[in-house]
Parts: structure tokens; sequence; C-alpha cells
């Protein structure tokens, strides 16, 4: 039987975890802020197309979503390699999701905020860069905190569409050797821990900076 | 300076109602406001007295008829001759001339007392920063509060918050400041702190106040003018010695009954 050092492939796989995520949570966090803001457009038409997104990405299944963009859309002439089919099923996923807390979030910040701003003759954008959204944020950390490490732990799905991610590797590993299963996948849930709790910590941190001033 | 005035308005409703549904809250209303004039607004709850203010500082938007404001309409645009409903630039024009205080205080809670002052004169007014500031402190010091620069709106009490809220309207120097209620929230103890600070800008005279208020005999001191509200009309007005000792409709006479009553 071959001993096979487990870490250094384990390693790799975070690694490629780790792109993914990252990657995946700029295009959800900038889908989140654009399809929010749509939905309170005060165009029909905006909001209509905002709202068939969000409602699409949100009802189907992630994993079919993932399996389309790489399997399906190339019999139609379009070729995405595995790294942007993941990034794009993860970003238009999540992003859907997180569009509902950027929309709702603006919504809960009271109406006096808007009105006195009003009163002081801010621009729409002031009111909304400088009143609307700094309390808006301090709604959404919670819940953007939460989607975050649930779209870390998603990027597992990668493996199935032929990604060298964390979870593809420790499969890989337990091929070779069956009987060091319980260390294996002992070790790959130890990494996402590691990788997730800085997403924790961050994120309580940005909730106090938001908070100034709040009991 | 009282209603008689021969200069010309400050601000004008010509007509104005305004209806929510199948609920009318303001029934052709005509009021005309002279330059520096106090007025207080008086009447029972749904009488329509703040909605009269909030179609001046455009929070609502009047179902018809005409506001002006310093000879300029502020719901519409002239645009050849004919009347067309105003788009955003152009009441951004117009409302700088009004300021608002609010019942419910609606100080921005994630800034500090002095960047409520500041917040809209260095981004609305396009002051510098020390101007602003030197501003926001007078304005702070006059209504008490030059110590507390640096506290957030959750430690000050009701009283201390309304207090802001007048220095922030205030620092915004507008031709007509209306003050909705302003006490109305406030516990039994702090309403004279806020009072006395009205009292004290009234007295300095060039700005016109539009005072919504169940505080009688404030309304009786500081008022030029008492407009008496009730199913969305001006049902009477007249000095404070008119409407208070010699009230001549039926329904405010009832209403002040009420009051001394209660």
């Amino acid at each position: 039987m071959v001993s096979v050092d487990l870490l250094p492939l384990l390693y790799q796989g975070a690694v490629t975890t780790l792109k993914v995520t990252v990657l995946s949570m700029g295009v959800a966090f900038l889908l989140s802020f654009l399809a929010g803001f749509a939905r309170l457009s005060r165009r029909k038409s905006i909001r209509l197309v905002s709202s068939v997104y969000v409602e699409v990405f949100r009802g189907t299944s992630l994993i079919v979503q993932l399996f389309w963009l790489f399997y399906a859309l190339p019999l139609l002439g379009i070729e995405l390699t595995a790294l942007a089919a993941g990034v794009a099923a993860l970003g238009l996923n999540y992003g859907a999701y997180g569009s509902e807390v950027v929309r709702s979030a603006i919504l809960a910040v009271p109406k006096g905020q808007t009105e006195a701003s009003i009163a002081l003759n801010m621009s729409p954008m002031l009111r909304m860069r400088r009143v609307i959204l700094p309390q808006a944020m301090v709604i959404m950390l919670p819940s953007f905190s939460n989607l975050a490490i649930e779209l870390l732990k998603g990027t597992s799905l990668v493996s199935l569409i032929t990604m060298a991610d964390l979870t593809y590797q420790g499969m890989i590993l337990r091929t070779f050797d069956a009987s060091r299963t319980f260390e294996i996948f002992g070790l790959i849930l130890l990494m996402y821990f590691v990788m997730a709790y800085p997403l924790t910590l961050m994120m309580r941190w940005l909730e106090r900076r938001f908070s100034a001033g709040r009991v | 300076m009282n209603f008689a005035s021969k200069e010309a308005p400050v601000v004008r409703y010509r007509k104005v109602s305004k209806s929510f549904g199948d609920l009318t809250i303001l029934r052709e209303i005509d009021l005309d406001i002279a330059p520096g004039e106090k007025i207080a607004v008086i009447g029972p709850s749904g009488s329509g007295k703040t909605t009269m203010a909030r179609l001046l500082m455009t929070l609502e938007e009047p179902s018809s008829g005409t506001i002006e404001v310093d000879g300029e309409h502020l719901w519409h645009k002239n645009v050849n001759g004919k009347l067309v409903r105003a788009d955003e630039k152009h009441l951004h024009s117009i409302r700088g001339k009004i300021g608002m205080v609010f019942q419910h205080f609606n100080l921005f809670p994630h800034m500090s007392i002095l960047r409520n002052v500041t917040e809209a004169p260095i981004h609305v007014l396009g002051l510098d920063k020390e101007e602003a500031i030197d501003r926001a402190i007078t304005m702070l010091r006059k209504v008490g509060l030059a110590d507390k620069l640096d506290h957030y709106p959750t430690q000050l009490s009701g009283g201390q918050k309304q207090r802001v809220a007048i220095a922030r309207a205030l620092v915004m120097r507008p031709k007509v400041m209306l003050f909705d209620e302003v006490t109305s929230a406030l516990d039994p103890e702090l309403v004279g702190e806020v009072l006395a600070v009205i009292r004290e800008i009234a007295a300095e005279g060039e700005m016109a106040m539009l005072l919504i208020t169940h505080e009688m005999d404030f309304a009786r001191d500081v008022a030029d003018r008492i407009i008496f509200t009730d199913g969305g009309r001006i049902v009477e007005q007249g000095t404070p010695e008119q409407i208070f000792y010699k009230p001549e409709s039926p329904r405010l006479q009832t209403f002040l009954s009420r009051f001394r009553a209660g």
C-alpha cells in the first residue's frame, strides 16, 4: 500500500476552493446590490427584469444551474471553463438571495430618515449614500455573513464539474486509501472551518464598525 | 408682521387639496404666509394640519391646487405658459427655502451630533468644512448643546434630540420653518426646554414659522396669527386674542372648551 501525504493535495484543493469563493462572492455582492436596487426602482420594467432574475435563480436548484451552465450551454455554442461556470452559477444564485437582503434592509430603514433628508434638501443620491445605505448596511451584515459562509461551503459543488477543489481532492485521496477516510474527511471539515471562521470574524468587525453610535 | 401685511407672501397655498384614495385630508386650502410671520395651526387630530406642512416640505404631493414659494411654483413648472408637474430638479431648487422639524426628531443615528448638523451644509449647500462646523457650533450653542458635539443621538434625551433637530434645520437658513408637533413625542418635563428654544428663535424675527401644535399657551404667546383647521378646512383664523377669547365658529368653541376641560 502506498502511503500518500494528504496535506499537499488538500492544500491545493483549498486554494481552488478559496479562489472560487472569492470570485463568486464578488459577483454575488455586485448582483445583490444591482438587483436589490433594481427591485426598488420606480420603473416597472426594471423591477420586472430583476424579479424574474431573483425568482428564477432562487427557485431552481443550484446544482442544476451549475450543470446547465457547464454541460448545456456548450450545446448552444457557448463554452465556459469550469471556473467560469462555477463562479457564474454561485454568483448568480447567491446574488439572487443577496438582492432580497439588500432590498429588505433598505426598506427597513425608518421612513423618517428619508423625510429628514428631503427636508434638508439632499438629492436622492446623497440620501441613499449618506443616510439610508449606512443604516441599511448594519441590517444587511448578519444576513450577508450567513450567505458568505454558505457560499464558501456551496463551492464544494464545483467538484461535480471537474474542478479540483477541496472536496474533490478528498474524494480522490479516499480512492487511494479508503482506510484513511476518517482522517481525510476530518481534515476537510477542519479546513472548511478554518476558512469560514475568519469570514465570521470579519463580518463581526464590519458590524461593529457600521453600528457606531447605536447601542 | 401680521396677516394684514402688504408684503408679498413667502408662501401661498391656492385651492390645495389632498386625498389618499377615498380619504380627503385637505379641501381647497387657501393660505398666505407673510415673510417673518409666525402662524400657529391648531385643530383636532386628522384635521389636516400636518398634511399642510408635509405638502410644503415636498414630502407629499397635492392632489390639486398650487403652492408658491417666493412667487415661484413649488409642485409645478411653467413650460410655455402651461403648468406641468415639477421634477426632482425643480423641487430641489425651491425646497431649500423651507425647513422642517419633525415630531419624532428623525436625527441620523449613525452620525455624531456635530455631523448631524454639518452634513447638509457641507453636501447640499457646498460650504467648506470649517465654515459648516462654525455654523453648526453657533447653532448648537444657541440650542444649548455645544457640549454634546461628539455624542450620538442615542445618548441624548428626547428634549435634547429635538433641540439638535432644530439646530440641524436652522443651519440651512430657511425662509420658512415648519414645526410639526415637535413636543408631542416628549415626556412632559422635557416640553419646556424645546418650547423655550423655539420662542427664542421666533423672537429673532426674520424667519417665517408654521407651528403645528397642541400647546395652546405657547401658540398664544408666539403666534401672530392662529389658524384653526377641522375636517380638512381652515374653519377660522385670527389673532391669538380673537381665536382664544372671541371664537366665532361653534366648532372652534367646542375644540377650545375640550382643551380647557382636559
